[in-house]
């Protein structure tokens, strides 16, 4: 290594390596931008290129500004430069998902995608042009689901469709005030401070007007067998409001209820939705929606409701042993919430009629009740967060029981 | 009210404590020594009725410090929670000012930023010196209030000190002992529980319960003091939105203490039932057979 020159980066075949891998990172998910690109190639300079750990150290500085990318990052690299000595063909070795014989990791299957798309100067293009498709897996009983599976065009998808999303914006005043010119309340302390500027005379008033924030969100995912096709997506979508507002709680239900807000939180969605699974134990089981609801009104209720919440149920309803506990336990729900979202997967069929047992005894108790499937769903979702209830969605209920 | 030294052992902080009414489990005592001995706050969570914040007013009985509380509430801010300023004296002042024709504004804004114009709320007042030594702060149901307190409380419990723009900064001579209760309406930030020794306040057993009626019921006869005990400790058991705590248990034997009651009747029970359950829906579900069982139970000579 000579003198560095940090106007002229190096050409040639380690500039080529790191600009693709730079692609690579962006297509897994990574933000990198040409300026993080120019100073990987000046840091290179720097450290002993034949020092694979130092490489690793070097990029992963520079890359990576989030703790959540550190995965994939990881595995990444691990893909990239895993034929350091052969780095013409880097491309060609990544094995492509179908050959990989074992389980991959999670973010694994994003990666190699990633590499392994043959040019990515139109990735977003092409990813516009990619139906998302839903995987409908297996009742699988007791088994732990491998979200991680996700291909990165449905990443990609989901997570360009979420970011177009308006999330819902500030509608809760809150009993905390701030500096505000059109505010109502009158600011004593500010107006004394610069009254003292005309030698005490009070000519400009301040006032102070109510802080608004956006209302904190439960969530309740039913994971049962028939709700499967729904839950992954449902899943990447709470990640998302998790990530933009502050106040989201997520429970997952089939046969027991998890609280999963944790897992869900600050990382990377495929670590997230992982660690959601290994801490779920009945992905696709039975649901029993009246003992899920009974131990979080007794658990958990008092302890996420109580700064006016609003919780999504996101349930079909197909619940079994459907009876007056059912109607007492979702009584109390809607009674201690600010407002009640019932999201039915089972609503998109315009012929349906709630003739299930559940789902009568559940809709008395509901302030709104829409219908969720794909990325419409999610639309709708947004939309009632959002939108203030309808008019008439009683009658609606009315009319569907 | 004498000011006592601090305790040397869990031991003595039990005897301490027991010496003023209130019993405690042998693992509150330990984390309340270890509080006062490291300087950490002590952040109590649990249910309501269960005796939270009465600790905080019997260690400054028993210590003989100033009890300081803060009730919070949503919406609990700088001006009613540590300082503000007094705008009317202000005012006042700076018309005195210029009626002596004062003109000098430098001296203007001094004067009336000075400490008598301070209003002193309860988290200033606890860092204040004091002769029987540092105060208890007790900053109560910290879970009412919003989420920026917390940030705010936590940066006051890192180094016990309030900056104020027109002042300056106050400190504590000595850091005052710091209770803080919860009882989980929402789940306090993590942040703040790391800096404090976390306890969970359950529910007494049976025979701790029974001491404690006894203590803080003196008129009630044996018979009924077990019977109460042993019904509550029953209903407890049974799957309740809210069980009745401690608080609960007190108040129903000194009410059946007041009705001169000498034993338990479903009558009875049945007329004073409000004073242990607090859901309509909790008290529909005491009744007919599941009282009587109940009841049985509790009234059994055994």
């Amino acid at each position: 290594m000579t003198t560095i020159d940090h106007l002229n980066p190096p050409t040639g075949h380690m500039a080529d390596n790191v600009v693709g891998f730079a692609r690579a990172l962006r297509a897994a998910g990574i933000p990198v931008g040409p300026g993080a690109v120019i100073d990987a190639l000046n840091a290179l300079q720097v450290v002993e290129i034949g020092n694979r750990a130092d490489v690793y150290a070097t990029l992963e500085a520079i890359f990576v500004k989030r703790h959540e990318h550190m995965l994939i990052f990881a595995q990444a690299f691990d893909l990239f430069f895993r034929a350091a000595e052969d780095w013409k063909h880097m491309l060609d070795s990544v094995p492509l998902p179908d050959h990989a014989r074992k389980k991959p990791p999670p973010a694994s299957r994003r990666v190699q995608e990633a590499l392994a798309q043959p040019s990515m100067r139109d990735e977003e293009q092409q990813v516009q042009e990619q139906e998302l498709r839903l995987s409908v897996s297996d009742k699988e009983i007791l088994q732990k689901k491998d979200f991680a599976q996700m291909s990165a065009a449905e990443i990609a998808e989901v997570t360009r469709a979420i970011a177009n999303m308006k999330l819902p914006q500030a509608e809760l005043r809150t009993r905390r005030y701030r500096p505000d010119a059109k505010g109502l309340k009158l600011d004593m302390r500010r107006t004394l401070r610069s009254s003292l500027r005309t030698g005490g005379e009070i000519i400009d008033i301040r006032k102070l007007g109510r802080i608004e924030k956006p209302a904190p969100i439960v969530a309740l995912l039913d994971i049962s067998g028939s709700m499967s096709e729904y839950t992954r997506l449902f899943l990447h979508f709470l990640h998302a409001i998790t990530d933009a507002r502050k106040r989201v709680s997520v429970f997952l239900f089939g046969t027991r209820l998890t609280n999963v807000t944790r897992a869900l939180r600050a990382r990377d969605p495929d670590e997230a939705l992982a660690s959601c699974s290994s801490s779920v134990e009945d992905w696709a089981g039975g649901t029993r929606i009246a003992t899920s609801l009974h131990s979080f009104n007794k658990l958990w209720g008092r302890r996420v409701l109580g700064q006016g919440a609003i919780v999504l149920l996101i349930s079909d309803g197909l619940e079994r042993e459907a009876d007056d506990k059912l109607a007492f336990e979702m009584d109390r729900l809607h009674r201690s919430c600010r407002r009640l979202i019932w999201l039915n997967p089972l609503l998109r069929y315009s012929g349906f009629e709630a003739k299930a047992q559940g789902i009568k005894m559940m809709l008395p108790h509901v302030d709104e009740f829409r219908p969720v499937h794909n990325l419409t769903s999610m639309e709708g979702l947004i939309e009632a967060l959002s939108a203030p209830p309808p008019p008439h969605h009683r009658s609606l209920i009315r009319s569907a029981a | 009210m004498s000011a006592s030294a601090l305790p040397t052992s869990v031991d003595g902080m039990l005897e301490l404590l027991t010496s003023r009414g209130y019993l405690a489990e042998r693992s509150l005592a330990t984390v309340t020594y270890l509080s006062l001995r490291m300087g950490r706050p002590l952040f109590l969570e649990g249910e309501a009725g269960v005796g939270k914040t009465e600790i905080a007013k019997v260690l400054s009985a028993a210590l003989g410090r100033k009890l300081i509380r803060l009730q919070c509430y949503e919406g609990l801010d700088v001006a009613s929670a540590v300082y503000e300023w007094s705008s009317a004296a202000q005012m006042i002042a700076i018309r005195l000012a210029e009626a002596a024709g004062d003109t000098d504004r430098d001296q203007l804004s001094s004067d009336i930023f000075a400490e008598r114009f301070l209003i002193k709320r309860p988290l200033l007042q606890a860092l204040e010196p004091d002769v029987a030594g540092a105060p208890v702060l007790l900053i109560d149901e910290l879970d009412r209030a919003d989420e920026a307190f917390e940030a705010y409380l936590l940066e006051i419990l890192s180094d016990f000190q309030v900056t104020i723009p027109e002042f300056g900064t106050i400190k504590a001579p000595q850091p005052p002992i710091v209770i803080i209760t919860s009882n989980r309406t929402r789940e306090i930030h993590d942040a703040l529980k790391r800096r404090c020794l976390y306890h969970w306040v359950d529910y007494p057993e049976a025979e701790r319960e029974l001491a404690i009626v006894k203590s803080r019921v003196p008129d009630i006869s044996a018979k009924l003091s077990q019977q109460v005990v042993r019904f509550v400790q029953a209903l407890r058991d049974q799957d309740f939105y809210k069980s009745p705590g401690v608080a609960e248990t007190i108040d129903w034997a000194t009410a059946l203490t007041e009705l001169d009651a000498r034993s338990l009747t479903p009558q009875l029970v049945g007329d004073t039932l409000g004073a242990l359950l607090k859901y309509q829906d909790d008290i529909a579900r005491m009744q007919g057979d599941t009282l009587q069982k109940v009841l049985k139970d509790a009234t059994s000579e055994n």
